[in-house]
């Protein structure tokens, strides 16, 4: 070996070791080890993430297992083995490679080491601080900020709007574009525009039927367009509270005075906000000193994880260039969407150990 | 040190670019038999003529093997991650044009903006249990052009060729192709969305910022000198 490549092997074995280490600790908090391959299927990512997913993730190509993906993250395999074994409750840790495409003049590595744990089978504020205070604990000798948000929080405010059930799925579908959802809010809040009747008459003149979207297909939709323009827009105070709510950047304390007045014209919100409460204080008995915290309200909203619900970051904020350091939360939907509806609730986070050296006190 | 010029080694855009180089003084042809892909330039000293397919020519100006090449727009943007930093367009040539655009089933009477293919989208996987299929070639432009837009629920078919026949053979519900007068979409009963246009393209010339730029900006100069770009 020449003289650099036995300094990366070092650095390499160096970095493996530290992962390991973090995988040891998470073991101690319940969780069983475990590993997961690093070719996974890549129909089952494209059905979780869509297609932006290639642009992320490292596509490759077997004659016979079609395509293939190397494992963006641990969390898809995990949770999928989780599922398929049918159990309850139940924690795991690992710790390996992951594979993501970055972007051309980016400095970021596109493989690195994550080490993480996923936890199974525990709702409510309690896990989601338990979680978060042994990232906090295991983070404590770095000089790191810690961020936090809710998508449980925007997506009760949805939910709360005074508006059809169509247009509430519209914009939950969207929660993570946030380009999408500004255009469909925007159009809620306007009267609708006039569309085609919803009858075969729409379709005279129009080119023969092709293609496996049928014309009962369009039909159905026509009928939808039409009950949708029978919908009153949005009113304007729930648009604002709703905008308001997405400014959201405070300390804890002060970011739940502002979202209980946002609370006023979107009462909905109300039982998320008491969540988000109880999850402060578990944090805070749990030894996390809150006014180091930061809760911003669209934290994570344009991650490729889809979190739903909690979600935290640990960052150094005058480091631009760095990646967060560690990040997580809960993925109650993403569990769904690959388990079905009886599936657990569950909550997860990762720590990327080659980026610990860097931010050392 | 020779400029190693790329151009499209048959059809149509090879005949346009001789054409278009030959109205400016610089001669374009193969040399030879008439399958034989070399070729000679007359009219200005150091310059290879290096003829290859059109979809070739973004791979090779990236890798700088190639000094100047002539290919559309659609080609650079979709073979070159991050073109703009690995070639310049040096001329349009305003031949070659053509759009890149998303098209549905005209009978599709309820989508006609990206806003309704969303939607449409949506209600499609939702009843169909699948992801629209767009048939396209350009994978990248067009991924690219529908995250921009936030649009979601939709899957990409590989379809190097017949596209608009795709929807039809139900290999997609949607496509995403390039076309001159829309005849073809017609024909084969699609239409465009009114805002779906990714891309305007036409035949270019382009210079790889990755090629050895040594002797060869000499070269570079009296071409572009006589060529009046």
């Amino acid at each position: 070996m020449t003289g650099k490549a036995a300094l990366r092997a070092n650095a390499k074995a160096a970095l493996r070791a530290a992962a390991e280490r973090l995988k040891a600790a998470f073991v101690a908090a319940g969780a069983e080890p475990v590993e997961a391959d690093i070719l996974q299927p890549a129909d089952v990512l494209l059905d979780l993430y869509g297609e932006d997913i290639r642009a992320r993730a490292f596509v490759t190509h077997d004659p016979v297992m079609g395509e293939a993906m190397l494992r963006p993250d641990f969390t898809v395999p995990v949770a999928r083995a989780h599922l398929d074994a049918g159990r309850a409750a139940a924690r795991y840790a690992y710790a390996g490679e992951v594979f993501r495409q970055q972007e051309t003049g980016s400095r970021r590595p596109p493989e690195f080491l994550q080490a993480g744990i996923e936890v199974f089978g525990e709702a409510g504020p309690a896990a989601d601080a338990e979680v978060f205070a042994l990232f906090a604990e295991l983070l404590a000798p770095y000089d790191l900020a810690a961020v936090t948000g809710d998508i449980g929080l925007l997506a009760a405010a949805v939910e709360g709007l005074s508006t059809t059930g169509a247009r509430k799925a519209a914009l939950r579908r969207h929660l993570w574009r946030p380009r999408r959802f500004r255009a469909l809010l925007e159009r809620f809040s306007r009267p609708a525009a006039a569309r085609p009747p919803a009858d075969e008459t729409a379709l005279a003149g129009r080119g023969p039927e092709v293609g496996l979207r049928r014309r009962d297909d369009v039909l159905a939709r026509l009928a939808a367009l039409a009950e949708d323009a029978a919908a009153p827009p949005v009113p304007p105070a729930e648009i604002a509270a709703l905008d308001a709510l997405l400014e959201v950047r405070e300390t804890p304390e002060k970011a739940l005075s502002q979202v209980r007045n946002i609370a006023v014209d979107l009462p909905a919100i109300a039982p998320a906000i008491d969540r988000l409460a109880a999850r402060f204080d578990g944090l805070s008995a749990a030894g996390v000193d809150l006014d180091r915290l930061t809760f911003e309200a669209t934290y994570g909203r344009t991650t490729l994880e889809y979190y739903d619900g909690f979600i935290f970051g640990f960052l150094r904020p005058d480091r631009p260039d760095l990646p967060p350091v560690a990040s997580g939360g809960r993925y109650d939907a993403l569990a769904r969407a690959l388990g079905g509806a009886g599936a657990p609730p569950a909550i997860g986070g990762v720590i990327r150990p080659a980026l610990l050296p860097e931010v050392q006190r | 040190m020779t400029l190693k010029l790329g151009v499209p080694s048959k059809g149509r855009l090879m005949e346009k670019t001789f054409d278009w180089f030959g109205k400016r003084g610089v001669t374009l042809s193969r040399a030879g038999a008439d399958r034989e892909y070399a070729g000679v330039v007359e009219g200005i000293g150091g310059v290879d003529l290096v003829l290859l397919s059109a979809g070739e020519i973004p791979r090779e100006l990236g890798a700088g093997r190639l000094h100047l090449g002539v290919t559309g727009r659609d080609m650079i943007e979709e073979k070159l991650a991050f073109w703009e930093d690995r070639v310049e367009p040096v001329a349009e040539l305003g031949f070659g044009q053509a759009d890149l655009v998303i098209a549905v089933p005209d009978f599709w009477v309820d989508v006609e903006t990206l806003d309704d293919f969303d939607g449409a989208a949506a209600a499609f996987r939702a009843r169909h249990g699948t992801r629209l299929r767009i048939a396209t070639k350009y994978h990248r432009i067009v991924r690219e052009f529908l995250r921009h837009a936030g649009v979601a629920d939709y899957a990409l078919v590989d379809s190097q060729g017949a596209t608009e026949g795709t929807v039809k053979n139900e290999i997609a519900e949607a496509i995403a192709d390039i076309t001159t007068t829309g005849a073809t979409l017609r024909d084969n009963h699609l239409r465009a969305l009114t805002d779906g246009t990714i891309l305007k393209s036409q035949a270019g010339l382009y210079r790889s910022r990755m090629a050895a730029w040594e002797g060869e900006r000499e070269t570079l100069a009296a071409l572009v000198a006589r060529l009046g770009v």
